[in-house]
């Protein structure tokens, strides 16, 4: 039997779906801004925020007015948990995505402090558990949502080195320390965009499977 | 918790058609139970086996065990009257007896050859209590039952069974013909009888079954599919076919 539930369901996913595409775009815009020193993309970041802000407002209130008129069970409350929370976290990825344009901003002003090299792996990493936890959601993958906290360590390492490396630089000439903070910084945002986007796996984990894993309630 | 009735691969046949396959079904003590599914499903049967209402229907065959206390009630020679009053029942319309209130919660007493007046009015009292009654009708023992309204009918039936001291109350769609007000009042009531008394009641309303019941089972043509604590049900069904009815995808 169509239920009419499902339609409304089905539209919500469309909303949340439509949002994580925007994200994905500002992400990718702020650090191809910061790798290619471009700043002309940057705009568009903040009109994609605007539109972002409105669809966490419109998401939430769904949720809410849904819960409240369907009374769901199961599968169909687990999900609007889910989407309420995923909802929260792409908000915060889409925050990252500006903290990294007004970083970008500041670093255009200044010539290069060095060539980056493990920034774009930082990159490349959280574009992947990005797009992979929210294709997870799409799919109600599991093993596609694990594969995403498998990432998460590699970026916590690559972080520790850029810290280490820029410590390094500040210690050496002072006239650095502007710009390696800038860096460090950008290093922080693209560290919390995999937490977020763990964060996702996670939720669509306790979407399709009732299973809650985070800070191993169960054992994976 | 201890459970109070164990029913253990119990069939049912009406005639050749089987209402009853191999069920299972533990009632914990202290508790109460739902039992959940579409109509036909055999739950309403599942519920008149643990008072042996359904021995009064010709043609019914009965064969598994239905253990009280860890005694089988389908043994040969068992009381069955003496049965129906530990294990008493609440129906879907409330029926109490064309009496006055305080009659209808003396009546078990009076079969049952008390006639010593002032402990049949002290369990008038205590009974109508129990039920929530006694601040309502205290003062009106002599009013006709049936010109009460309908939840204070279904919650005098409860009182009435309560004058005999069951141990286990089932109860069969108690809330159907009440409205949302009248039904909030007796899931209270059930919520209090819990902590002296064993309950397993059949409900359509799946909201009910998850505001008032520890365990539920989800029955299928006969089938008992999946039994479990009641927020598993409803979080996280394991079988499908759970998921599908409780979120009304089913049929």
């Amino acid at each position: 039997m169509e239920r009419h539930f499902d339609t409304e369901l089905d539209q919500l996913k469309q909303q949340l779906l439509k949002m994580g595409a925007l994200v994905e775009a500002m992400i990718d815009a702020a650090v191809t801004a910061l790798i290619e020193r471009n700043a002309d993309q940057l705009k568009q970041i903040y009109e994609n925020e605007k539109q972002v802000n409105g669809l966490q407002i419109s998401i939430d209130e769904d949720c809410l007015r849904l819960t409240a008129l369907y009374q769901p069970a199961a599968g169909d409350l687990r999900f609007l948990l889910g989407t309420s929370k995923i909802n929260t976290e792409l908000e915060r990825l889409g925050d990252q995505a500006i903290n990294i344009c007004e970083v970008v901003n500041k670093l255009l002003k200044e010539p290069q402090l060095k060539p980056l090299i493990d920034i774009p792996k930082m990159v490349a990493i959280t574009t992947d558990m990005v797009r992979d936890s929210l294709n997870a959601f799409v799919e109600r993958n599991v093993d596609k949502a694990r594969a995403v906290l498998m990432q998460d360590d590699q970026l916590d390492d690559l972080k520790d080195k850029i810290v280490a490396e820029l410590t390094e630089f500040m210690t050496k000439d002072s006239g650095s320390i502007s710009r390696a903070i800038q860096l460090i910084l950008v290093a922080r945002s693209l560290e919390r965009i995999g937490d977020h986007a763990t964060n996702i796996a996670e939720d669509v984990i306790f979407v399709v499977q009732g299973r809650d894993i985070r800070h191993h309630a169960q054992d994976m | 918790m201890n459970n109070k009735i164990e029913i253990k691969k119990l069939n049912l046949h009406y005639g050749k058609f089987q209402a009853l396959k191999a069920v299972d079904l533990p009632v914990g003590e202290n508790s109460i139970t739902a039992l959940i599914g579409p109509s036909g499903c055999g739950k309403s049967t599942l519920l008149r086996c643990i008072n042996r209402m359904n021995d009064l229907i010709a043609g019914v065959r009965i064969d598994g065990r239905v253990l009280l206390d860890g005694r089988n009630i389908y043994r040969h020679g068992l009381n069955v009257p003496e049965l129906r009053k530990r294990v008493g029942m609440v129906f879907q319309r409330p029926n109490p007896f064309p009496l006055s209130v305080y009659d209808n919660v003396a009546y078990g007493l009076k079969v049952a050859g008390i006639s010593d007046k002032d402990r049949i009015s002290q369990t008038v009292e205590g009974s109508l209590k129990g039920a929530w009654l006694w601040d309502n009708l205290k003062d009106r023992l002599d009013k006709p039952a049936l010109d009460l309204p309908l939840d204070q009918q279904q919650r005098l039936c409860i009182a009435r069974l309560l004058a005999v001291e069951p141990e286990v109350i089932l109860m069969d769609e108690p809330c159907s013909a009440l409205d949302p007000i009248a039904t909030m009042k007796v899931e209270e009531l059930m919520l209090e009888l819990r902590k002296k008394y064993t309950i397993a009641i059949v409900t359509h309303n799946m909201q009910q079954a998850a505001r008032v019941s520890e365990y539920s089972g989800y029955m299928l043509l006969g089938d008992m599919v999946e039994f479990d604590l009641t927020a598993n049900i409803f979080t996280n069904p394991k079988d499908s076919r759970t998921q599908d009815y409780i979120t009304g995808r089913y049929g």
